[in-house]
């Protein structure tokens, strides 16, 4: 009997798991991908839409036609998963029935669960560059304004990549450079983390980098209240920060569908996985790919890549009543735009944080250090993306695992 | 490690003041180590977190984020910060005797 997989959601990893699955199975298999619109947007592309550098059409392209030949695409949304019955219900009534289902819903906005967020204010002196809409707006809202207090704060994590509102400041130090007011202009970014960013050796040099840019850090601040009227983020502990623009990334969720489908997931609606495997603990037949997934991982493309071999094995595997593979070594790679037309690199796993040295090997681009090398690596990363990445081939450099070689490791402490 | 000494009983913790082993932890250590941290006494409502915080520590391995406990333990984000002011998940954390919260990457 031919073995029916449903891939739910077509962005990064639904298309890169559809597309390996494809190529490993063939027709041994029906493989179905079900999004709620043909609109697969370039997601590392909207931190550039505010600062003219990315134009918002040149993001977004048709999610079928990404998909290999002999793939079935479907455009409905998705009502709820049935894990008993093993079937998806869609909300033009249509049930699809799996073998095994692959979870690839990525992670949703919302901005309605900040009070004051959506309220007055938004789209005026409120904005966020995490949807092609919102980022689209705020390049007006940055080309109009001539100076005061641009305030940039993440609601609470995780979100996606969590490096985003870092390269958003320093883009915008060397935006306001170029027009000649960066004087006017004071730069404050507020985060709910105890630092710039969660690992230790990557957050000094982060913080290095927003003290020499003069941005002002606010740590351990959580947001509790955004007032565009009044100008003020409110923390819940009483402390405010006054704004004159604000661009806020509001708090991220699972898809809605998975809080209406009993046991798929957690308390946020991200879905609670095997970490090594990638296999769903809601059930053994389901597998999550990417942001969907609930495992301690940054939410990014990198880390989706590198979990297409693991995943796309494993389901080949399941199906034959094999062993998995627990290979997933939580591999991420992020270029961080640093302005002036340089950006910095940092590589790391479950195991390693981000180190200094070379990237893959000691002859690489350089990791944890501003360099153009690595500014024109994240440009020419939107053509592997739609090339090589999402047609689910390997790209060069970038493999599964997280290389060590040009990595300046740690000496192993006694104890 | 620094040793404290709670209810008459030493345990091993960070420099923080989180413990390094929840098994050490015993109920009447609780109110002793929340007046360390400034909080005089612990009503029905702080009992309800820190309770929570244990079982969701040996369901999960680690203690929830502020936005998890207002989602889970019955208790508003808001109210959190009355109970435990400044950092709701690190203080409640602090006198469940669980390791301070990894929280998210």
């Amino acid at each position: 009997m031919t073995n029916r997989i449903v891939v739910l959601g077509g962005g990064t990893g639904g298309t890169l798991a559809a597309n390996r699955l494809r190529r490993d199975l063939g027709d041994e298999v029906v493989i179905t991908v079900v999004d709620q619109d043909d609109d697969h947007l370039y997601q590392p592309g909207l931190l550039f839409v505010p600062f003219g550098l990315s134009r918002p059409q040149d993001l977004v392209r048709s999610r079928p036609a990404q998909l290999h030949d002999g793939i079935t695409y479907r455009t409905a949304d998705i009502e709820r998963v049935d894990l008993g019955a093993e079937q998806v219900l869609l909300s033009d009534g249509v049930t699809l029935a799996y073998d095994v289902l692959v979870v690839a819903t990525g992670a949703r906005l919302l901005p309605e669960e900040t009070e004051g967020l959506t309220g007055p204010g938004a789209r005026e002196t409120v904005h966020t560059f995490y949807d092609l809409d919102g980022a689209t707006a705020l390049e007006g809202a940055l080309s109009r304004f001539t100076g005061g207090r641009l305030v940039v704060n993440v609601v609470d994590m995780p979100i996606k990549c969590p490096v985003a509102p870092l390269e958003f400041c320093f883009l915008a130090d060397w935006y306001f450079t170029e027009r000649g007011i960066r004087e006017q202009v004071e730069l404050i970014y507020v985060t709910p983390l105890d630092a710039a960013f969660t690992k230790p050796v990557a957050a000094r040099t982060l913080s290095g980098l927003l003290a020499e840019k003069h941005v002002e850090l606010v740590t351990e601040f959580n947001t509790g209240e955004v007032d565009g009227t009044g100008g003020r983020l409110v923390g819940y502990d009483g402390r405010e920060v006054p704004f004159d623009l604000a661009v806020v990334v509001p708090l991220h969720g699972g898809a809605a569908y998975v809080d209406r489908s009993p046991g798929l997931g957690d308390e946020f609606g991200f879905v609670p996985t095997d970490k090594h495997t990638l296999q769903s603990t809601a059930a053994p037949n389901v597998f999550v790919i990417g942001d969907a997934a609930a495992i301690p991982t940054s939410k990014a493309g990198s880390v989706t890549h590198f979990e297409g071999e693991t995943i796309a094995r494993n389901v080949v595997r399941f199906l034959a009543g094999e062993a998995l593979d627990a290979s997933f070594d939580g591999h991420t790679n992020c270029f961080i735009e640093s302005g002036f037309g340089k950006a910095m690199l940092i590589d790391f796993n479950y195991d390693t944080e981000p180190l200094p040295g070379h990237y893959p090997s000691g002859v690489g681009l350089p990791l944890l250090s501003p360099s153009r090398l690595n500014h024109l690596g994240k440009l020419m990363f939107a053509w592997f993306y739609w090339h090589s990445l999402l047609p689910g081939r390997d790209v060069p450099g970038l493999t599964a695992a997280m290389p060590t070689a040009g990595k300046h490791m740690p000496v192993p402490t006694r104890s | 490690m620094p040793t404290a000494v709670y209810a008459g009983t030493p345990v091993t913790v960070t420099e923080e003041g989180f413990y390094l082993d929840p098994d050490q932890w015993r109920e009447d250590m609780a109110p002793e180590i929340a007046r360390d941290a400034g909080i005089d006494v612990l009503t029905d409502r702080h009992w309800q977190v820190i309770m929570h915080m244990r079982k969701e520590f040996a369901g999960k391995g680690t203690g929830p984020t502020v936005r998890a406990l207002g989602r889970t333990s019955g208790v508003s984000i808001k109210e959190l910060y009355l109970l435990f002011p400044k950092g709701p998940a690190k203080l409640a954390a602090r006198i469940a005797g669980i390791p301070k919260p990894r929280g998210c990457i």
